[in-house]
């Protein structure tokens, strides 16, 4: 009767695949960046010309990041696909939320520093990983 | 919704994994369709009751 398929088939294998692949464009993407916002400063003192291709290789690289994300959602089960989509959907919704209310803490003096664009990546990188704990425990 | 796909399982004596392998998703998919907690698509239906040679109606029920 066991016959057809194995545990470790099809959706397991591609799974894999399109993980070590966004793995290693995320991987190359955060070197990338990494090289266009130190180069300038520690290794080509501020030579334009460098300059402008450390940032032409960042976004070249972010663009194949993209890609490979996309190919790994379209990959995901349908119910992952869901959790990954729910997730991305709240991490959007706080971000926009939060981003522009705390740039309104500056604009109207209830803050004294600028506001970091960092800061809100952060918060959106932990809303997306709690929204994505949230669902796996959902559908758990 | 309901369904039977854990009984249509246990009758074959399929694991959780060899369905999921069958259907083409996750063990974790099986196992929260089996509990009811996520309803499949149309398209995935579909694929069960062609693998279980039944109608849909027959796995999938509505509560």
């Amino acid at each position: 009767m066991n016959t057809s398929k194995t545990d470790t088939g099809g959706w397991q294998a591609r799974q894999r695949k399109n993980t070590v692949r966004l793995r290693y464009w995320t991987s190359a993407w955060v070197l990338s960046l990494a090289f266009a916002a130190f180069g300038p400063k520690l290794l080509w003192d501020f030579n334009t010309g460098l300059t402008i291709l450390g940032v032409v290789i960042n976004l070249a690289v972010g663009f194949g990041m993209i890609v490979a994300n996309k190919q790994y959602v379209q990959g995901l089960d349908e119910m992952h696909r869901k959790i990954f989509l729910d997730a991305g959907a709240l991490s959007l919704g706080i971000g926009l939320v939060c981003g522009l209310g705390y740039e309104l803490l500056e604009d109207i003096k209830l803050i004294a520093f600028q506001p970091e664009i960092s800061h809100l990546i952060i918060l959106m990188c932990l809303t997306f990983l709690a929204g994505l704990i949230m669902g796996h425990r959902k559908y758990q | 919704m309901k369904n039977r796909l854990k009984v249509l399982r246990a009758e074959r004596d399929w694991t959780q994994a060899r369905l999921a392998a069958e259907l083409d998703v996750s063990r974790q998919t099986v196992n929260a369709i089996e509990k009811g907690k996520f309803d499949p698509s149309l398209p995935l239906a579909f694929k069960a009751a062609r693998l279980f040679g039944m109608a849909i109606e027959d796995i999938f029920q509505d509560e």
